[in-house]
C-alpha cells in the first residue's frame, strides 16, 4: 500500500519506477537514522537549541542556505521565471547578496558576541521586554502558520505531480521532520540540512546541464525563447526596468533596488531567525561570518538550478504554460509545473527519483528550519520569561523536544485549516513579509546608534507592522490605491509587495528616530556587546588574508557585480 | 557534538555512493533495455554519467571522512 502511494496515481504528471522509490525511501531512512544517532549529543539547552555552538563555517553556511532553499520556493521561482523571465533572478542577487554580506560583516558580531539564543533575545538585551515580546509572539505565530501553509501547498503539488494522497504527504513528511528535530534539536536539523543541500543541488542540476546541451548553449536557448515568444524580453535583468510598463513584472528599478534589495531582502536575511539561527550556532565569530559568506556564494548560484530551468522551459516545452486560474484540465499545464515538467523531460529512472527526493528534501529542510526556530523562540522568549522563569536546564530541553512535536502538530492543523479556507494563504504571506521588514529597521538602528531608546525600539517596530497592515488593507479595499503605494496602477503582486515593504521600513525608521530623540536612552554600560562603538571586536590582523571573512565577502561582491553586468 | 562523533560528510558520502550505484545501474540497464517512452536527450545516457559522478564523489567523501576506529 505504501509503495502504491509513492508510485502515484494514473493522473500523475510523473510516474516513478521501483528504483526511484528505493532512492526516496533510503532518504527517509537516513534522515531518521541521523536524528536518532544525534540524540546522544543533545542533552543540554545549549546543545539542543544552539547545536552546542560548535558548527564549522562550512556546516553553518550550507545549513544557512539550505534552510532557505525550500522546494516551494524552487518551484515557485521556476514558475515565476516562466511568467516574468530572468527578472525574477533579482530575488537571488540584489534581493539577497548585499543583505547576506551585510549580515556577515556588520550584524553578526553583535548577534554572536552577546551570546543570545535568538533575534528576539537580542531585542530583549537591547531594548527590553516590550520589543522582545512583540517580535517573539509575532514570529512564533507566523512561523508555525507559514510552516502549515507550506506543508499544504507542497502536498497539493505532490498530488498534482506524483499523484500522492494529500493526507499521506502531509503526515509522512511532517512526522519525519518532527521525529528527527525532536530527537536531535538544532544539531539534527543542521546536519540534515547539509545532507539536503547536496541532494537539492545534485538532483536539480541535471536540468540546466542537459537543457543547455539540448538548446546548444545560452545563445541557442535565447534564440528559441525569442522564436517561441516573439516581442517579449525574458532575458535581461535591468535593461527593461527603466519604466513600469517595459517589463512583464510591472516594476521600476527603484522598486527593485529600494524595496526588494533594501527593505525585503535586509529584513528577511538579517532578522529572520529561521536562517540567522544556523550561523549563530557556529563555533566562533569568524566561522559564523565565514559561514554566512559561504551561504551568500551558494545563494548567488541558486539561479542556475531554479531560474535557468524556468528559462529552458520557455525554450524547449512544446506547449505554453498557463496561470493557475486556467489550470485543471487534462492536457493543460500551469506555471507551477515548470520545474516538475523539466524534471520529467530529462530524467529517466533513478534520476527522477533523485529529482523528487531533492524536492522532498527542500520541503523538509524548510520545515525543520521553521520548527527549530519556533521551538527556540517559544522556549527562550515566551515560555521562560512569561510562564516558568527559573526551571532547570533539563526542563527547558524537555520543553524544546515536546515543543518540536507540538509545533509540527500545529502546522498540520494549519495545513488542514488552509485546506478548507484557502484565502488564508494570501493573508498569512502578506503578514509574514511585512512583519519581517520593520524588524530590520529596529535591529539595525539598535546595533548602530546607541541613542536608540527602549521605547523607540517598541514603538518603531509596532508602527512599521501597522503601516504594512494598513497599506495592504488599503489596496485590498480600494485597488486604485495601488498607484499611490506602488507608484503605478500597472504594478503586479510582486511589485506591489516591494513598494509596500519600502514604506513600512521608512515609517519604522522615522518613528524609531523620532521617539529616540524624545525619550531616555539606556546607559552606555548596559549596551556593551550590543551596539557599535561600545563592543570590542577581536582583531583579525593575525589571520592570513584568505582566512578572513572580509576577503571572501569581497570576492562574492565582485561575483555579484559581474553577474549583474553579464545579464544586464 | 563530541570529537568522537561520525562526521556529517561521511553520511553524505555514503548516501551519494549508494545513489550513484543505483542511478548508474539503472542507466546501464537502460542501455540494454531501452524505455518505451524515452526522455528527451536520452541518447546522452545522462543517468550513466550522473550516477558515475555521484558514485565517485560519494566514495571520495566516504574515504576522506570515514570514522577513525581508534577513536570509536
Amino acid at each position: 500500500m505504501l509503495a502504491a502511494w509513492f508510485l502515484g496515481g494514473a493522473n500523475a504528471r510523473l510516474s516513478l519506477n521501483p528504483v526511484d522509490l528505493i532512492i526516496i525511501v533510503l532518504y527517509f531512512a537516513l534522515v531518521l537514522g541521523l536524528g536518532f544517532y544525534l540524540r546522544r549529543f543533545t542533552n543540554t539547552g545549549e546543545e539542543f537549541f544552539m547545536a552546542g555552538r560548535e558548527m564549522t563555517a562550512w556546516i553553518a553556511g550550507l545549513s544557512f542556505i539550505s534552510a532557505n532553499l525550500g522546494s516551494l520556493e524552487m518551484m515557485g521561482y521556476a514558475a515565476a521565471t516562466y511568467q516574468y523571465g530572468i527578472l525574477v533572478g533579482h530575488a537571488y542577487w540584489i534581493g539577497a547578496i548585499p543583505a547576506i554580506l551585510f549580515l556577515s560583516l556588520v550584524m553578526m558580531p553583535f548577534y554572536y558576541i552577546c551570546k543570545t539564543h535568538s533575534v528576539p533575545g537580542y531585542l530583549k538585551l537591547r531594548y527590553g521586554e516590550g520589543a522582545r515580546s512583540l517580535s517573539a509572539i509575532s514570529f512564533a505565530v507566523m512561523t508555525i502558520l507559514m510552516s502549515g501553509i507550506n506543508m499544504y501547498s507542497m502536498a497539493v503539488i505532490m498530488k498534482v505531480i506524483l499523484g500522492w494522497d494529500i493526507h499521506f504527504s502531509i503526515w509522512v513528511s511532517s512526522l519525519t521532520v518532527a521525529v528527527y528535530v525532536m530527537a536531535g534539536g538544532l544539531l539534527s536539523a543542521i546536519f540534515n540540512e547539509v545532507l539536503q543541500f547536496f541532494l537539492i543541488w545534485i538532483g536539480c542540476l541535471v536540468i540546466p546541464v542537459v537543457g543547455l546541451i539540448e538548446t546548444g548553449g545560452w545563445t541557442g536557448m535565447v534564440h528559441r525563447i525569442q522564436t517561441n515568444f516573439p516581442g517579449q524580453d525574458f532575458i535581461h535583468m535591468w535593461r527593461t526596468t527603466g519604466s513600469f510598463t517595459g517589463n512583464p513584472m510591472g516594476v521600476h528599478w527603484t522598486g527593485i533596488v529600494f524595496g526588494w534589495g533594501l527593505a525585503i531582502s535586509f529584513g528577511y536575511w538579517t532578522t529572520d531567525f529561521l536562517v540567522v539561527q544556523r550561523v549563530m550556532a557556529a563555533k566562533d565569530l569568524r566561522s559564523a561570518q565565514l559561514g554566512t559568506v559561504i551561504g551568500a556564494f551558494f545563494k548567488m548560484m541558486v539561479p542556475f538550478i531554479v531560474i535557468l530551468p524556468g528559462l529552458l522551459a520557455l525554450a524547449v516545452l512544446p506547449f505554453h504554460l498557463v496561470p493557475e486560474s486556467q489550470g485543471g484540465l487534462p492536457n493543460v499545464h500551469t506555471y507551477n509545473e515548470a520545474l516538475p515538467l523539466m524534471l520529467a523531460r530529462y530524467c529517466g529512472p533513478g534520476l527522477l527519483g533523485l529529482g523528487v527526493t531533492a524536492l522532498v528534501a527542500g520541503f523538509m529542510s524548510g520545515m525543520a528550519g521553521n520548527v527549530t526556530a519556533f521551538t527556540t523562540v517559544w522556549t527562550y522568549d515566551i515560555y521562560k520569561p512569561f510562564i516558568r522563569k527559573d526551571a532547570a536546564d533539563s526542563h527547558y530541553v524537555s520543553m524544546g523536544r515536546w515543543c518540536s512535536l507540538l509545533g509540527v502538530f500545529v502546522s498540520i492543523g494549519t495545513a488542514y485549516l488552509v485546506m478548507n479556507f484557502s484565502s488564508i494563504i494570501v493573508y498569512a504571506q502578506a503578514v509574514f513579509v511585512f512583519f519581517i521588514v520593520p524588524m530590520f529597521g529596529t535591529v539595525i538602528l539598535g546595533m548602530l546608534w546607541k541613542r536608540t531608546t527602549p521605547a523607540a525600539g517598541f514603538w518603531g517596530l509596532l508602527a512599521g507592522i501597522l503601516t504594512s497592515f494598513a497599506l495592504w488593507i488599503w489596496v485590498k479595499m480600494d485597488p486604485n490605491a495601488l498607484r499611490h503605494v506602488a507608484f503605478s496602477e500597472h504594478a503586479k503582486d510582486m511589485a506591489e509587495n516591494v513598494y509596500r515593504a519600502m514604506w513600512s521600513l521608512i515609517v519604522n525608521v522615522v518613528v524609531t528616530v523620532a521617539v529616540s530623540l524624545f525619550t531616555k536612552p539606556k546607559p552606555e554600560h548596559e549596551l556593551k556587546g550590543l551596539v557599535y562603538g561600545l563592543t570590542e571586536l577581536a582583531p583579525e590582523g593575525h589571520f592570513p588574508l584568505f582566512r578572513r571573512p572580509i576577503t571572501w565577502a569581497a570576492a562574492v561582491a565582485v561575483g555579484f557585480v559581474l553577474l549583474n553586468v553579464l545579464f544586464w | 557534538m563530541g570529537k568522537h562523533s561520525i562526521p556529517i560528510w561521511f553520511f553524505i558520502g555514503s548516501l551519494l555512493t549508494i545513489y550513484g550505484v543505483l542511478i548508474l545501474g539503472s542507466g546501464i540497464y537502460g542501455l540494454f533495455v531501452p524505455a518505451s517512452n524515452p526522455v528527451a536527450m536520452s541518447h546522452l545516457h545522462i543517468g550513466i554519467w550522473w550516477g558515475a559522478g555521484m558514485f565517485l564523489l560519494g566514495l571520495v567523501y566516504v574515504i576522506r571522512y570515514r570514522p577513525n576506529r581508534k577513536d570509536m
